[in-house]
């Protein structure tokens, strides 16, 4: 196949700005079905790059290959969660029907079957993307028939046979995803009138919407918890600008996808908050950064910021505030969980690899471009829209003093109820339990792999920055499962996940992971569990980024709440115990020289 | 109290650190009269005549003479320590793990660029030691008691070290003995 045509009529579509670098390398990646040296070259000298400048991108992200992905790339979700739906029969059986195995590509180049990371759909796994099409609830028969689609030649968005509920219908969207919403709130899941708080805003100074935000005390939904009103405040007090407000719609931490709702039911939310951020620090611009994975939103989302610039909510003069101008633009990710941390998702803004920076300076000196930038969740945006709207006052009559308002929890795992709760900080994990019907569980992970693994005991404990801090996702560990194989599936997300500048991340997380075989597989010692806590605490004060910093979580945090278990697999009258075999070691040598090891040791 | 006895090898290591052993100048004089040597390159000793006290072992195991030779030191000796980068983490020669041991063969026996372009063998004489399917650090196959870290540890740090044994003191591996640049 000649690619030369497509290839030069494509880049004619984009600048030569390299900031616009991803989005090329996604429109190329979609249109041959790979990245292959001669686009790389291409885009280089079109965007006065170095080769491997490209190349270093091209190769970071998980939906960019060097090789065919396949006409039909399916990127199948291997995810813990999706492990207990079922993912095993529904990855043996996407093999059986396509003839060839994950990490492959048919022979015809056909079908291309690849692993991801968690793709945002805890609440309705197995989960698959193909060709960024999601495909939700998958069972090995539903595989067969989408396969068959796939050969039969069918255009992959005509393969979704039922759309989900809500705006998942709308002609823009039309995906299978439900929104699984179980419990709405005061805050965030309730009724919004568009322009309802932006209205009111700009009858204030920029320097009364802070001093509002941060008397509400909101702090960042992200994860980190940083006060909101603070961030903007700094933000504001940096000189050169212009300045940028940016969402944050990574949301990448395995189990959360409260986002994916807000994006969905309550864009105009979401962007009233960011046009509020934009008023308060003086920013004219706002980029939405949104997950590749949810790339199947962003037609949607670009109508609803049409029809907000069509209401006079976004552009300039914004609800008759003269001198007032702000917009938006979105801009895709490419796959990457640690393009969720703030500085590496400013960095991927940017056209580049998605590698945190060093700080300080901070976004809010050295942001986007260089330029004074707030970096925000989603929901910390919307939050601070419904602040304006109904004031910090009534905000802090909700939640716990430390804790104010509500928060979204995304509910998943072994519970007959997952989807979206909003509810007031100070919840306890019993009672959550209660609402989502997994009182059985035999541990709670709060807060993503990056959290806490909270023992049955302990599930009077609180959601809140008091206790148990969480970006959203919560997932239900039932008494069936071995809770060594979901430690062991989160290991393997941050070594899959790491971007290897740091080798106690890289490296570390790795040499944790097989001492974590060693000890499980009962050939630890006690000296085992002494290193692997005092690896995990390297590891942490050794990274640069709160990747590597929260990486052996998995880890500590079931040593230091699930020891029995551990303990139950080390033999404690050894101090030493080695693994390996030499046997086996020989092997693969042994097959090609034919020498044996009584022969090599002379006998 | 009879003098402490010391043995030392090297497996898959450079010599770079025995140099280093070295590297503590005139005062291998003082060593000579503090520990009695056993089977060592240092006194060409090949084989262990009696349990010793401190073994010191450089590089990483990388085949299964190694593995012997190293299993063999375990059974000898007290107290064993890797010396250097390659015995602690199997150092430069494991940059090949990861690679199968066929493609490295075939690389360096084949169609490297030193091979002789009438053709090449893969070594196979049954009495060679067997290539191990990727580089180990000592510690993986045998316990290690203690680990001097560097490349080599400078001499100072191997100094250090045994003297602080020989006198029963505890090993402190201060900030200028480990720091490299
Ligand atoms: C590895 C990593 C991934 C992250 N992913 C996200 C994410 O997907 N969404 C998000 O809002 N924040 C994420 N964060 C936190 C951001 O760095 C940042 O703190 C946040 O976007 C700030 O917004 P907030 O103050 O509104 O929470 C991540 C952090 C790390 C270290
Ligand atoms: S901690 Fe890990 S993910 Fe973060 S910068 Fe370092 S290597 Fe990259
Ligand atoms: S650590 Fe360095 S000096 Fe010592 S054997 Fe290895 S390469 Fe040679």
């Amino acid at each position: 196949m000649s690619t030369k045509a497509p290839l030069d009529s494509l880049l004619a579509r984009h600048g030569k700005d390299p900031s616009g670098l991803i989005e090329i390398l996604r429109d190329v990646q979609a249109a041959l079905g790979s990245i292959p040296p001669e686009a790389v070259a291409k885009i280089a000298a079109r965007l006065g790059l170095s080769r491997v400048d490209v190349e270093g991108v091209a190769t970071f992200y998980h939906f960019f290959t060097a090789r065919p992905a396949g006409t039909y790339a399916v990127y199948l979700n291997k995810n813990v969660v999706a492990e207990m739906k079922g993912r095993a029969e529904v990855a043996r059986a996407f093999e059986k029907a396509a003839g060839c195995r994950f990490g492959e590509t048919t022979a015809d180049g056909l079908i291309g079957l690849h692993e991801t990371s968690c793709i945002g759909m805890n609440d309705q796994e197995p989960s698959a993307l193909i060709n960024g099409v999601v495909f939700t609830r998958l069972t090995p028969a539903r595989v067969r028939e989408l396969v068959a689609g796939m050969k039969a030649g069918k255009e992959t968005g005509k393969l979704v046979k039922k759309t989900g509920d809500g705006a998942n219908q709308s002609r823009l969207v039309r995906a299978m995803v439900d929104n699984n919403i179980r419990k709405p709130g005061p805050v965030i899941l309730a009724p919004f009138k568009s322009g309802a708080a932006v209205r009111k805003a700009v009858t204030w100074t920029p320097e009364d919407v802070v001093a509002e935000i941060k008397r509400s005390n909101l702090l960042g939904r992200g994860g980190a918890g940083f006060p909101t009103g603070l961030k903007w405040e700094f933000c504001g007090r940096e000189a050169c600008p212009p300045r940028y407000v940016v969402a944050n719609a990574d949301e990448g931490e395995p189990g959360t996808f409260k986002d994916r709702v807000i994006l969905t039911e309550l864009p105009h939310l979401l962007f009233e908050g960011m046009t509020i951020a934009g008023y308060a620090i003086g920013a004219r611009e706002g980029i939405l950064y949104l997950r590749a994975e949810y790339a199947y939103l962003k037609p949607r989302l670009e109508k609803v910021l049409a029809d907000l610039r069509a209401q006079k909510l976004l552009g300039k003069a914004i609800a008759g505030k003269k001198g007032f101008a702000f917009d938006i633009t979105i801009k895709l990710g490419a796959g990457a969980y640690v393009c969720g941390e703030e500085s590496a998702l400013l960095e991927s803004a940017e056209g580049k690899r998605g590698a945190p920076r060093p700080r300080p300076p901070f976004p809010v000196q050295n942001g986007y471009l260089g330029l004074p930038t707030t970096v925000n969740n989603v929901e910390t945006l919307c939050a601070a829209a419904r602040i304006l709207e109904r004031g910090a006052g009534w905000f802090k009559t909700l939640g716990t003093p430390k804790s104010a308002g509500t928060k979204l929890l995304s509910v998943s795992g072994d519970c007959r109820k997952p989807g979206v709760y909003e509810v007031e900080f100070g919840l306890t994990i019993n009672r959550l339990l209660e609402m989502a019907g997994g009182r059985d569980a035999q541990a709670v992970q709060v807060g993503g792999p990056s959290g806490t693994c909270v023992a049955r005991g302990q599930f009077e404990r609180r959601i809140g920055f008091e206790d148990l801090p969480t970006g959203g996702s919560i997932i239900v560990i039932g008494p069936q499962r071995d809770l060594f194989d979901v430690v062991r599936n989160f290991m393997d997300f941050f070594i899959e996940e790491s971007c290897g500048w740091c080798t106690a991340c890289r490296v570390g997380n790795t040499l944790l992971r097989q001492k974590f075989e060693k000890i499980t597989s009962g050939k630890g010692t006690r000296q085992d569990l002494k290193e692997i806590e005092a690896w995990g605490k390297t590891i942490k004060a050794m990274s640069r980024c709160g990747l590597g910093q929260t990486s052996p979580n998995p880890i500590l945090t079931t040593l230091l709440n699930f020891r029995e278990k551990y303990e139950a697999r080390v033999d404690a009258t050894r101090d030493y115990v080695s693994t390996f075999d030499l046997e086996a070691a020989v092997r693969d040598a042994a097959a090609v020289t034919g020498q044996t090891l009584a022969e090599a040791r002379h006998e | 109290m009879s003098k402490p006895i010391v043995a030392t090898a090297s497996l898959a290591g450079c010599f770079g650190c025995h140099m280093s052993i070295l590297d503590i100048d005139e005062r291998i004089l003082t060593l000579i009269d503090l520990v009695e040597f056993n089977k060592s390159p240092i006194d060409d000793i090949k084989t262990f005549s009696k349990t010793c006290d401190i073994g010191l072992i450089e590089g990483g195991c990388c085949n299964s003479e190694n593995v012997e030779n190293l299993r063999d030191f375990r059974k000898h000796c007290k107290i064993l320590i890797s010396v250097g980068e390659c015995a602690i983490m199997g150092g430069l020669p494991a940059l090949r793990n990861g690679i199968p041991v066929k493609d490295c063969f075939a690389e360096a026996y084949l169609n490297g660029p030193t091979v002789d372009p009438a053709g090449g063998i893969i070594p196979n004489d049954p009495e060679l030691p067997i290539i191990l399917d990727r580089v180990y650090p000592l510690h993986e196959i045998v316990k290690i008691d203690a680990f001097l870290p560097g490349c080599p540890p400078s001499a100072e740090l191997i100094w250090k070290a045994l003297t602080a044994l020989i006198e029963g003191k505890p090993l402190e591996l201060t900030y200028d003995l480990v720091k490299f640049d």
